[in-house]
Parts: structure tokens; C-alpha cells; sequence
């Protein structure tokens, strides 16, 4: 058993929570009295946040379409994929063919790399996220 | 946000515009609520429903949807009649002011109860209780800014704090609320099409110049790229061959949601990176698995600007991997090596290239509820409210704004106005909280929600299933009659993707910001 102090991953106001782990599992929300915006209280979407984490249909595989049809791959296949398509693209279209959409629910650091990814390695400013949703 | 959550408690008068608080930002709803009720504060609340931060108010405007700039010129059109505008502030800090009196002039207040179904003495109380109180802060959200009119809505927004002076000092500013966790940080590390980190121009030579050389390259581009409406648009006619979405949802969150599944469609690729199989993770050609929140280490900016770490919790769900990973691998794989070690390195980085977070550093944030920036170094504690002694940009510029209408108004084939949004039991397009047992109970479905004389014209009642149809598609909604809509409007949310509202919503966007207005004409009937 452990507790975390992590960032709630739903809406702006900046809550933090203790994430109660038990056998490696998220299993409950213990709110932060500490906490300058939480001050121990939580709404009813932050008090359940730790349900979706471990739920079972959270995808664990990468997967690939060709047609119609999904199927199970690896992590070696799928970057090679992602990245030989992506170079092929841009040589045949210029980098203004690409596209890259970050999220407002992701980290800072990854959303700068992914813009750094975006930008030093493809040379495209076509880079956005949901602030306008 | 100009001010901090905690500045909340001593604020006198709240002018909440286009915000459902309670419902989005359900604690800062309660800070507004423990200062009315434990403080006097005073509440203005402008919407044109009676959401219910409106039973806490002193005043409830209910303005025709997307009237703002025409309400907001009206209160400025009284506060300059009545000589409430704070005269120095406007002589030492601001310009531009004249042109704003020769727009506001033309608002009188017959015009504005004309345009904005809001009477004239509500107008007049409005405007008195918010600039004759010392701390006042304006409250908005997406009621503000997702219109066609959205950069004139918030910009009429700054001209009413800064013509009363109420922005720059504690408790008193213009704060408009973000809605996703790091929606401030994504923008603040310049996921967007023109800026790096910290709002950095990547059309001024100089700021290039930095980014090439800490990451080692020559030749970044000059030219501003494509926001994500354009980008999908781009994709439709063919211009945009690839596109990498990661933690996204557009076929849900966008609005004319057909066209954007589309769009998509016409890709040569598209990759989602996420942690559940998405509405747009279904047509990707590859699907990444992402680990949670909870399963890596990070920073998170919240709405206030506070930056916050978040610890890993519990170890990647097997088979996922962190985001950060999968975009070092990715980008390795194309022959532009990224060899982070963690986040802690990535944020080093940030701190060296982007000024307000220069002093942002894992070391202090490690110990501490988060630093809210501008921290321009290691010594700095952090600025809790913007704008004191002078703006970002020295002297507060007015510009003012024109009245126009929605895009789309009803007529007689469309005649209901649909509006969108959120329920405080669900969270945008679902991913996370219909996993939710408990929140599925409260709010397991979606719903048309509709004032009951509308209903008894049309002759529904709770529960019975109507057509909705706009311009762009139609769904089968049950009704909800609730007594907190005007006539003549109707609301749903945009939660459920077996329902997607967006099928309807239109993607008429404002010029400048290019966020879309959602809000389009419906007709409804009974099936």
C-alpha cells in the first residue's frame, strides 16, 4: 500500500490527490487538506478518478489497420510504421503535410517535446490541441 | 487567469460570464459561493440560463446567446454616463481610449435591451455594483470565448476591467477558467501553431535562433502553421496527409463532427496515441497505448498558472508506455534522436529556453504546491496576479468591438437555438468518466434539455424522443424539460459519442482565435 501525490486529471483548477495504490493497482482517492486550491475536498469526478485507471478496457497493445481491419502489433513494428510513413509523407508532400495534434491532458514536458518532435524533426508548425474545444 | 484561486475569498464582486462554474470548475464555483455566503461578496452572473450559480446572485442577466459584446459595451455605455471609469487608472496605464468612448457611445442602453433581451435597469445595476466596488474580478470561459465574436468578446472583457480599473491588483482582475487540466501548460509550451514555449514567436528571427541552438538544428520554420480546425479542413481537401493525435478526441470534441470523421478518413496516416480505444483511435491506422496519469511522472499547469508535479503513482500498465517515451522513440526512428533519461530533463530544458519558467525547476516544484509563472529565476516565488504596476505589453491597449450576430440565428426551418457543453458529472467526450461507475448513475445518457413551454408546443413531454436536425445532421435525443433554459433554446452535451451532439454543431470560427462557435439553429420534432 502507498499514497501519491498526483495532479487530478480532469478540469483546470489544479486539484491534487493522494492516489492509494494496493498490489500495484490505483484503487482510491484520499483528498490533500494541505493543498492550496483542494483544501481537502474533492468534486465527485476527482474522488473516482483512480476507477478508469485500471479499467479493462484501457488498451495495452499497438495496434495496426490496414482496410478494415485492426490487429495486435508491436512496439518495434508499429514505431517503424509511424516513422517510415512519416518520413515517406513528407518527402513525397514537404512537411506542410503533416499534422500534429498534442493534448491539454498531457504533461508539460511532453507536450514540449512533442512540439520540439514536430518542429525540429519534421520542420512543421502544424502543431495544435483542444484549447479551442 | 490575472489572479490566483486563493484571491478568490477577498474579492467584492464576482461578474461571472459564460461559465457554468459550478458545474466546470466545481472549486472555484465554491470559493465564489464561500465569499458570497461568508463574506458579502457580490455575484453578477450573465447567462442566459439559470445555471445554478444564478440562485447565489445578485443580479442574473440573462443575455440572448452570443449578445456579449453588446451587454458588456451597455454597462461600459452607463459606467462613462454615470462617471464611475477610474479616471487615473485610465490616464497612467492604458491608450487607446478614445476610440473606445466614440464605440461605447452608440450602446445606449434602449439599444442594448433591444439587442440583448436584458432590461435597463439591470443594465444600470450591473454596471454600479461591478465598477464602483473596489475588487471586482470578471469570471468567463468557453460562453465566451467558443463565437464567432470570441476575441471580441474577451477583449470587450478587458476594456471593462481596465475602464474601471479592476485588473492588476489582488483580488481584482479578469480570469477566465480553463477547462482540462493542462490546457494552460499545452498552450504555455507552444502546442500551438505560432508560438514555442512561453508564447515565443516562431516568426521572429531571434527567437529561432534560440530554439535552433539548444536543439540543434538550422533551418526551423518561419511560418505559422495550421490550428486544428484548419488541420482538419486541410486534411478534407487533401493538403494534410498525416496526422499524429495524441490524448485527443476530435471525431467527439469538434464541432460538424461528420466532417471531421471525413477528414480523417482521407488520411495516408494517422496515428493515435492514447489510452483507450477513442472514437478516433477506431480509425487510426496505428493505435500507441499510452500509460495514465498515474503512471508516469510530470508537470501540470493549472488555471491559475500554478505548475504542479504530479508523481508516478503505480508502474505503466503492461504493454503501455509513457507518452514522453513513445515521442523520443518516434522521433529517434525519423533521425532526430531524442535521449531524454525523464521529465526532470525535459523540464531542465524548458526552464532554459522559456523565460516564465525559467525558475520553474524540479528541485523547488519537488517541495512545494507548485510556483505560478512568470518565475523568471531560481529566487523568483512566483507571481500570483498579473499586471501590477504595468501590463505585459506596458500600457493596457483598449480596442473596441462591434456587435455582430451568431453565425447562424434561428429562422423558420431552424427555429430553436442549440447551445452545448458539459455536466458536472461528466467530462468532455467521456474517455475517462463513462468508465466511472458512479458517474454513469448520475448521468448515464444524454439528454435535450428544453424549457416547458417549448415542450407544450410540441406537444412532448420528459423522457419522449424528438428529432433534432441542424444544417449538418440530426440525432434522436430524449427530452429533459428544465425550468433554467429560455424558450426558444435547447441544451445537450457533448459526453455521449453514441449521441454526438457535434454531428450538429457548426464550425463557424472566430477570425482571429479560430476557435469554433458550436452553437447552431436546430428544429425538434416529435417523433
Amino acid at each position: 500500500m502507498s499514497q501519491t501525490l498526483v495532479v487530478c486529471p480532469f478540469c483546470g483548477c489544479g486539484c491534487n490527490f493522494y492516489l492509494d495504490e494496493k498490489e500495484g493497482r490505483a484503487v482510491g482517492v484520499i483528498p490533500s487538506r494541505g493543498h492550496p486550491v483542494s483544501q481537502g475536498s474533492l468534486c465527485v469526478k476527482g474522488w473516482r478518478a483512480h476507477e478508469f485507471i485500471n479499467h479493462p478496457e484501457r488498451i495495452t497493445s499497438p495496434m495496426i489497420r490496414y482496410g478494415g481491419i485492426a490487429r495486435d502489433a508491436t512496439w518495434g513494428e508499429s514505431f517503424d510504421l509511424v516513422a517510415n510513413k512519416l518520413i515517406s509523407i513528407k518527402k513525397e508532400y514537404g512537411s506542410g503535410a503533416l499534422a500534429f495534434l498534442s493534448s491539454a491532458k498531457l504533461t508539460n514536458e511532453e507536450n514540449y517535446i512533442f512540439m520540439k518532435m514536430a518542429r525540429a524533426a519534421f520542420k512543421t508548425n502544424n502543431i495544435d490541441h483542444c484549447a479551442r474545444l | 487567469m490575472t489572479n490566483s484561486i486563493q484571491e478568490f475569498e477577498d474579492a467584492e464582486v464576482f461578474f461571472v460570464i459564460g461559465s457554468n462554474t459550478t458545474e466546470q470548475h466545481p472549486m472555484i464555483a465554491s470559493r465564489i459561493i464561500q465569499a458570497v455566503r461568508q463574506k458579502a461578496a457580490k455575484l453578477i452572473v450573465a447567462d442566459p440560463r439559470e445555471i445554478k450559480l444564478a440562485k447565489f446572485a445578485a443580479l442574473h442577466l440573462r443575455h440572448k446567446m452570443g449578445s456579449d459584446v453588446a451587454l458588456l459595451n451597455g454597462l461600459m455605455h452607463i459606467i462613462l454616463e454615470e462617471g464611475w471609469e477610474a479616471k487615473e487608472f485610465i490616464k497612467d496605464r492604458t491608450e487607446n481610449y478614445e476610440p473606445l468612448k466614440a464605440v461605447v457611445a452608440t450602446y445606449t442602453p434602449d439599444r442594448v435591451a433591444e439587442i440583448t433581451g436584458v432590461d435597463k435597469d439591470s443594465l444600470r445595476k450591473a454596471s454600479e455594483i461591478y465598477a464602483k466596488a473596489k475588487r471586482s474580478m470578471i469570471i468567463y470561459a468557453m460562453g465566451i470565448t467558443q463565437h464567432v465574436a470570441g476575441t471580441d468578446n474577451v477583449k470587450s472583457c478587458a476594456n471593462l476591467a481596465m475602464l474601471t480599473g479592476h485588473v492588476g491588483y489582488p483580488s481584482t482582475g479578469v480570469n477566465p477558467l480553463r477547462g482540462q487540466n493542462n490546457v494552460q501548460g499545452a498552450c504555455d509550451m507552444g502546442a500551438l501553431p505560432n508560438v514555442y514555449s512561453g508564447y515565443q514567436s516562431v516568426t521572429d528571427p531571434k527567437i529561432r535562433e534560440v530554439f535552433e541552438k539548444e536543439w540543434g538544428v538550422n533551418d526551423l520554420n518561419d511560418k505559422a502553421g495550421l490550428t486544428l480546425t484548419e488541420m482538419i479542413d486541410a486534411a478534407e481537401r487533401g493538403d494534410i496527409k498525416a496526422l499524429y493525435v495524441m490524448g485527443e478526441n476530435p471525431v467527439v470534441s469538434d464541432p460538424d463532427a461528420r466532417h471531421v470523421s471525413r477528414a480523417l478518413r482521407k488520411l495516408d496516416l494517422l496515428v493515435v496515441q492514447d489510452i483507450f480505444l477513442t472514437e478516433t483511435a477506431r480509425l487510426a491506422h496505428v493505435v500507441l497505448p499510452a500509460a495514465s496519469f498515474a503512471e508516469k511522472m510530470g508537470t501540470f499547469t493549472n488555471t491559475e498558472r500554478r505548475v504542479q508535479l504530479s508523481r508516478q503513482a503505480i508502474a505503466p500498465l503492461g504493454g503501455t508506455l509513457p507518452d514522453w517515451k513513445i515521442i523520443c522513440e518516434i522521433s529517434s526512428r525519423v533521425g532526430y534522436p531524442m535521449n531524454y533519461d525523464s521529465p526532470i530533463e525535459i523540464l531542465d530544458e524548458i526552464n532554459r529556453v522559456t523565460p516564465s519558467y525559467a525558475g520553474i525547476t524540479y528541485s523547488r516544484l519537488k517541495g512545494s504546491w507548485g510556483l505560478s509563472w512568470p518565475c523568471p529565476n531560481e529566487d523568483h516565488p512566483g507571481t500570483l496576479f498579473l499586471h501590477k504596476d504595468q501590463f505585459a505589453r506596458g500600457l493596457g491597449a483598449f480596442d473596441a468591438r462591434e456587435y455582430i450576430p451568431p453565425a447562424e440565428v434561428p429562422d423558420e426551418e431552424y427555429p430553436f437555438t442549440l447551445i452545448t457543453g458539459r455536466v458536472g458529472f461528466q467530462f468532455h467526450t467521456g474517455t475517462m468518466t463513462r468508465k466511472i461507475s458512479i458517474l454513469e448513475r448520475e448521468a448515464p445518457k444524454a439528454v435535450l434539455e428544453m424549457n416547458s413551454k417549448d415542450a407544450r408546443r410540441l406537444r412532448v413531454t420528459d423522457g419522449s424522443i424528438v428529432t433534432v436536425e441542424s444544417r449538418r445532421g440530426e440525432l434522436h435525443l430524449p427530452v429533459q424539460i428544465k425550468q433554467d433554459i429560455p424558450e426558444s433554446m435547447v441544451f445537450s452535451t457533448f459526453h455521449y459519442s453514441e449521441k454526438n451532439i457535434n454531428e450538429l454543431t457548426i464550425c463557424a470560427i472566430d477570425p482571429v482565435a479560430k476557435i469554433p462557435e458550436f452553437s447552431c439553429a436546430v428544429s425538434i420534432r416529435r417523433i
